[in-house]
């Protein structure tokens, strides 16, 4: 919903001509022995929102930090709109940051704040009031001119590092982790109205975050995070239903991941046997495995069905197993199912219906588990 | 044994303890106190107050009524205050000749202004040097920080005297300087430092250095770094972004160290004497001539309760933007 619209117009990565916006080109940064960033490229192209999902010490923070010139990398450039920037330091880089603390200017009130970027340009005294009050209005904060920041709500604090880091109008706009000070119904509200704000003004967004959830909300395209190194680059759906590694898969979102082997390998199905799960199984897509590899079956909890009889049709994609644990969550239920290798399946089921209408499994009960061909994804690494 | 029975010596010792836990002088003290209305913070905070009582303003009485008594060949060498008219009358004699014979003598204006224009500069050198040094500390890696703050504490361990006395050796006609200097053949003569105003400022601003630095590297090390690269992401040069978010961000401290700068240096009086020309005239000097040497206790009261007032002013704005600063971060 939040997402733009999968048309040609807004995916300029898949278009080979495409100039990119920022171009970073094999980054290193080594702080003593520890690899912050480990040889990073990465395109990114202009009115994107593009975020940086990893664990903490993930490095993304660091690449961040490099784009804005606070880091200089220890190998490697970085290209914005054309010009290379690894040297130029950060008051002169046609970027501006929000941090995390916000670091909000604590001796200086919400418009002195907001106008300070402007202050630095020598822009007349006038131009400075009245662009500090379009942005303040865009930010919804206009009433709040002469307070200072110890006076404003932890929302409220976000919104005016906002508007500052926008004041200058910067082609790029680098965002870390902006909304994790906030609780989780305002952080919610704030991820659309930055969607909102992003499409008025075009600005090109780079947004470091650890959750998944704010990155699927967000972002153009994701770039996940691991070591140092970016593992994976796509659009959230890509990340989400296409995993290419058992640490993307098991990163984003709750997956079940089982071990196994392919015994059938066409250009459009495979066929994995897994002790785990088993019996052998159909995925419906091809993979680029050696016979007889160990590859990695991935099955999203909500794809699974769960069923008091056997499902009709042929025998492919279905076990049995004994429901272990259940957990009522309102809007869906999880059920901890144990095969009988012992393993345990996660399934969550939407609570369509109002609970207690006795259909729905209790623990102990035996279920049988089945899922479309299409669902599972193998992994080879 | 199960935790002392009742014949048992544990169970003696438990009880007695107890006792002294229920009875004991503590409880007591503390019951007396609740029954009168106080609490035991009423008792600790207490304990500044009588000492401020017993050792400032028992003291700043006394000098104040030996300020307005007059001069006498006796011991005390000052006219009591009160004195028996009769049997049952008490006359109170008041005298404010010696404020205004200070008035009248330009020695003692000038020796304030000369004082405070001292401590003044000293102040300022002092800001000039512990800022960047405290800067320095604030901003090395986290383990060199200690060190380097103990290496500024590290003149405290000797006494002061003996640090002045130091600074003679050094700064004397055939000290550590003019011989290098001569040896080096840079100066035929040995260039006069001692008993100038060039060796009272170094032995000032030497002595009183570590005051400044220390509040100076307690404020910059709270100072945010995120500021400074907010600032510099905004378009703000380093210089600029010192003036304009470092230096106000440290105003408590820099106000701090000047305060426990100014005010000893404004009294100080071992430096000049032992530094500085015949024609430092510092109030401290002053002050002493005037007790041990003219033995005028009455004018060097005087002398003392001016100075008194005279360093109120800086230690009243100094509270007040202390105050200021508490209700801007609460």
């Amino acid at each position: 919903m939040a997402n733009p619209r999968p048309d040609q117009k807004n995916e300029p990565w898949k278009d080979p001509g495409a100039q990119p916006y920022v171009r970073l080109e094999k980054l290193t940064k080594k702080f003593g022995d520890f690899v912050a960033v480990d040889d990073v490229s990465l395109n990114i192209y202009r009115g994107e929102i593009f975020c940086l999902l990893g664990g903490s010490g993930s490095g993304k923070t660091t690449l961040l930090r490099m784009m804005a010139g606070f880091e200089r990398p220890t190998e490697g450039r970085i290209w914005i709109d054309g010009t290379d920037v690894t040297g130029t330091p950060p008051y002169e880089r046609p970027v501006n940051m929000m941090f995390q603390s916000y670091a909000l200017f604590p001796h200086m009130n919400v418009q002195k704040n907001v106008a300070f970027g402007l202050r630095q340009d020598k822009v007349s005294a006038g131009e400075i009031d009245e662009r500090v009050m379009d942005i303040l209005k865009l930010v919804r904060m206009e009433s709040f001119v002469k307070r200072m920041p110890h006076q404003l709500s932890g929302g409220q604090r976000q919104r005016i590092a906002l508007a500052r880091a926008l004041i200058k109008r910067p082609k790029l706009l680098l965002l870390d982790e902006p909304l994790a000070a906030l609780d989780k119904k305002l952080r919610e509200h704030t991820q659309f109205e930055l969607l909102n704000i992003q499409d008025k003004l075009g600005v090109t967004f780079v947004v470091v975050t650890h959750d998944q959830e704010e990155a699927m909300t967000l972002a153009s395209r994701i770039g996940v995070m691991n070591h140092g190194e970016i593992v994976q680059i796509g659009t959230p759906t890509d990340i989400y239903e296409y995993p290419g590694s058992r640490f993307v898969a098991d990163f984003i979102g709750s997956v079940n991941l089982f071990e196994g082997r392919i015994v059938e390998d066409e250009p459009d199905y495979v066929r994995v046997t897994s002790d785990e799960l088993g019996g052998s199984f159909h995925v419906g897509h091809g993979v680029s495995a050696a016979p007889d590899a160990i590859v990695w079956v991935a099955l999203r909890p909500e794809k699974i069905l769960l069923s008091r009889e056997r499902p009709d049709g042929d025998g492919d994609n279905r076990v049995e197993g004994v429901v272990a644990e259940v957990a009522y969550r309102g809007d869906q239920s999880i059920f901890l199912v144990k095969l009988a290798s012992g393993r345990q399946m996660r399934v969550t089921m939407p609570n369509t219906l109002r609970q207690g209408d006795g259909d729905r499994f209790r623990w102990d009960d035996r279920v049988w588990l089945s899922w479309d061909s299409s669902s599972p994804v193998v992994v080879t690494q | 044994m199960q935790g002392g029975g009742p014949r048992g010596k544990p169970f003696l010792l438990g009880e007695l303890l107890a006792w002294i836990r229920a009875h004991g002088p503590w409880r007591w003290a503390s019951a007396e106190l609740s029954a009168r209305g106080y609490s035991g913070r009423t008792l600790v905070t207490a304990v500044p107050y009588l000492w401020l009582l017993l050792f400032f303003l028992v003291p700043f009485l006394i000098v104040l009524k030996i300020s307005v008594s007059e001069i006498r060949l006796a011991m005390p060498p000052y006219e009591p205050l009160f004195t028996w008219i009769s049997d049952n009358v008490v006359g109170l004699r008041i005298n404010f000749e010696n404020y205004a014979f200070l008035l009248k003598d330009s020695l003692y204006w000038k020796s304030f202004l000369n004082s405070i224009s001292t401590a003044a500069i000293s102040t300022v050198i002092c800001l000039l040097i512990g800022y960047p040094m405290a800067y320095g500390i604030a901003r090395s890696p986290a383990g060199w920080r200690n060190l380097l703050l103990l290496l500024v504490m590290l003149p405290f361990w000797t006494s002061f005297l003996l640090r002045v006395y130091a600074w003679i050796g050094i700064l004397k006609n055939n000290g550590v300087i003019n011989n290098v200097l001569m040896a080096l053949g840079i100066v035929d003569e040995p260039i006069v430092m001692l008993q100038t105003n060039f060796a009272m400022y170094i032995g000032i601003v030497y002595s009183y250095l570590p005051f400044m630095v220390l509040p100076l590297y307690t404020a910059v090390e709270k100072l945010d770094n995120s500021l400074l690269e907010a600032a510099a992401d905004l378009g703000c040069r380093p210089v600029k972004a010192f003036f304009r978010i470092t230096v106000p961000l440290t105003k408590a401290g820099i106000i701090a160290g000047c305060m426990l700068v100014f005010i000893p240096a404004v009294g100080e009086f071992v430096i000049p004497a032992l530094l500085g020309g015949p024609d430092a005239l510092m109030i401290g000097r002053v002050l002493w001539e005037e007790f041990f040497n003219n033995r005028d206790w009455p004018v060097a009261s005087a002398v003392a309760i001016v100075m008194l007032f005279v360093l109120v002013i800086p230690i009243m704005i100094y509270q007040r933007s202390q105050g200021q600063q508490l209700g801007a971060h609460r």
